[in-house]
């Protein structure tokens, strides 16, 4: 099976104007990270703050221009598309963001937030529109009366159905969603993970899901990659990664969580970044990678 | 007759307390609404919900920090057999810090950014009388190094900014036991945290609470943090306590059918399985159903529901506000 979107050897790197030991320094937020996401699969992206997780996301939808590498969707180059070859491209990859508080505006009804894409992209008349609109209200299960209303009039939960909504009004193929339920409480972050995954079912959407929640990536992800400091360190099935980590970061990182079931007496794993060597991703088992 | 304490009495006894909020119509509702709950004496209770629970109200209350358009509206608050509801402004003070110690989310909400970290704790030292001058200054030294700052003397020399987020979560804490508190009242302390840098302080506060002694009320929205931090728990649902009873007994069997949803709706982190999820949210307080306030997204509401449920003993050290286990009180 070819990859909906195939990442190679992404680098961003940021200039700090005056850096603490004067000139400029160079941050390199996201460091040769290659992996690629098939049609159909959930696949988690995860890492601390600063892991570069975030950054990668926008790389690929080029919210922010890469500094290097390749990014392919089907058959197009994305990074050599035109502004304008952008714009139009960006029907097929769309992204949901975190915060549902500061991602809508404000004073657009919810109807209008929802039809905006559509306008840009002069999509039907103005009947055909709210006639969509209505149909994505409905697919995302908002209420339609809830059209003529504005987002502080919602929860947390419903803004991002909104958010949402307005990602699937160009029909896209692929979406990412940067974090997309961790700013909700936990039973309402169920509600909008299973509308996710029913979406996906329904209308063959691929994502790549970025979390820091692991467990929650485990449940719903097929494969994972997990970052640190800009780089992929593994890569895997989730069960594979989950299951039999084989970067000591990985393990770490799964030692950290607190666990329902336990008593306080949790054997905790401390990664010593200082004390492993840098290495490139090697296979260690069929399908998973890891740096070690 | 002597009163000499009774060494088996909670460090802290809540009892009936309301605070409400008032909108701008004038409408008053209570944000915490007749809530009792005890802190042991060395015990960790995990005052444990969702955002509009009432849980970090609940613990301003406490401390009588709640700002206007809220107040106490009633209740009696016991802390080592002192009445805070009835001791003045200047006593309060002195109970906060001294006796009572924060820890907050956000760091920056207890450090103040223009002083260096070790001169904020010598003042809070100084302020309750507990050392000046160079002894302060070691003293704070000492405290970040219980807390297990690097290079404490040099930290100490440092302003808040320059310390990276789980450092400064220390040096909160070192600010917190500063003056030996009793009591620490620890807000979702790790939050806004890595869950790396998370685990570490967990343990950190776990060593400082076997240090010092500490009775803790822990706030947090998360099971697995009560499950691994806490002897005790009190879930919160609409500014309700809808159960207690000792951590391991609640997250193995719940009572309450909100506590069961809140639960399952815990990513499992089984592969293929989905997370199960609670229809609709919590009310506004403004908005709060009449009888039980869980009742519009029970899976087991009944006819009773319309009633408000009180707490219900469900087993020794256990209680449920839910109808459900009205029979087996009788």
């Amino acid at each position: 099976m070819t990859p909906l979107v195939e990442v190679r050897q992404l680098v961003k790197e940021f200039r700090r104007r005056s850096g603490l030991f004067g000139g400029g320094t160079t941050l390199r937020a996201v460091d040769e990270v290659s992996f690629s996401v098939m049609p159909g699969e959930m696949f988690g992206l995860v890492g601390e703050s600063g892991s570069g997780k975030t950054t990668t996301g926008r790389c690929l939808l080029r919210l922010i221009e890469p500094t290097s590498g390749a990014v392919r969707f089907r058959d197009t180059d994305v990074l050599a598309l035109s502004p304008r070859e952008l714009r139009a491209a960006r029907r097929h990859f769309q992204i949901v963001f975190q915060d549902p508080y500061s991602s809508l505006n404000p004073r657009m009804t919810a109807g209008a937030i929802v039809e905006e894409p559509l306008r840009i992209h002069d999509i039907g008349t103005q009947s055909d529109r709210q006639a969509r609109v209505r149909e994505l209200f409905d697919l995302v299960g908002l209420a339609t009366d809830a059209i003529a209303r504005y987002p502080h009039e919602f929860s947390g939960g419903q803004r991002q159905r909104i958010g949402l909504a307005r990602a699937l009004a160009l029909e896209p193929s692929f979406i990412v969603a940067d974090e997309p339920v961790s700013a909700l409480d936990v039973s309402v972050q169920a509600q909008v993970v299973n509308l996710l995954l029913d979406l996906q079912q329904r209308l063959g959407l691929t994502y790549l899901f970025i979390a820091h929640d692991l467990r929650l990536v485990r449940q719903v992800c097929h494969r994972v990659a997990v970052m640190y400091r800009g780089r992929i360190v593994e890569m895997g099935t989730a069960t594979d990664v989950f299951d039999s980590p084989a970067h000591p970061y990985t393990r770490a990182l799964l030692s950290a969580i607190p666990s329902l079931t336990s008593d306080g007496g949790r054997t905790r794993i401390v990664y010593d970044a200082d004390a492993h060597e840098r290495r490139p991703l090697r296979e260690v088992a069929a399908g998973h990678f890891a740096a070690v | 007759m002597i009163n000499l304490p009774d060494p088996t009495a909670s460090l802290l006894q809540v009892s009936d307390l309301r605070t409400v909020f008032r909108r701008a119509d004038g409408v008053e509702a209570a944000a915490v609404d007749d809530v009792s709950f005890n802190v042991g004496r060395g015990e960790t209770l995990g005052l444990v919900g969702e955002s509009g629970s009432g849980k970090s109200v609940t613990a301003l209350s406490v401390v009588r920090l709640v700002a206007p358009p809220g107040r106490i509206a009633g209740g009696r608050i016991l802390l080592e057999g002192t009445d805070l509801m009835a001791i003045d402004d200047a006593g309060m003070r002195q109970v906060r810090g001294r006796r009572i110690g924060f820890v907050f989310q956000e760091p920056m909400a207890a450090l103040d950014p223009v002083y260096t970290v070790g001169s904020q704790i010598q003042e809070t030292l100084k302020a309750h009388g507990l050392a000046a001058g160079s002894a302060a200054s070691r003293r704070a030294i000492e405290l970040l190094d219980a807390v297990r700052v690097p290079d404490p003397a040099r930290r100490s020399r440092e302003f808040p900014h320059q310390l990276s987020g789980g450092l400064r979560q220390r040096a909160m804490i070192a600010l917190a036991l500063a003056a030996e508190p009793s009591l620490v009242i620890a807000d979702e302390p790790t939050t806004a945290l890595d869950v790396t840098i998370q685990a570490e302080i967990l343990d950190l506060l776990r060593d400082m609470r076997r240090m010092f002694n500490l009775s803790v009320l822990l706030i947090t929205h998360d099971l697995g943090i009560v499950a691994e931090m806490a002897d005790r728990v009190a879930v919160m649902y609409s500014g309700r306590i809808v159960e207690t009873g000792s951590v391991r007994a609640v997250l193995d069997a719940p009572s309450h059918p909100y506590t069961r949803a809140l639960l399952a709706s815990v990513p499992s982190g089984v592969p293929g399985v989905r997370p199960l999820s609670i229809a609709g949210q919590v009310p506004s307080i403004f908005d709060r159903p009449l009888g039980c306030a869980f009742a519009p997204r029970c899976p087991d509401r009944f006819a009773r529901c319309a009633d408000r449920p009180p707490l219900f003993t469900v087993a020794s050290d256990r209680q449920a506000a839910c109808f459900l286990h009205e029979r087996t009180t009788e």
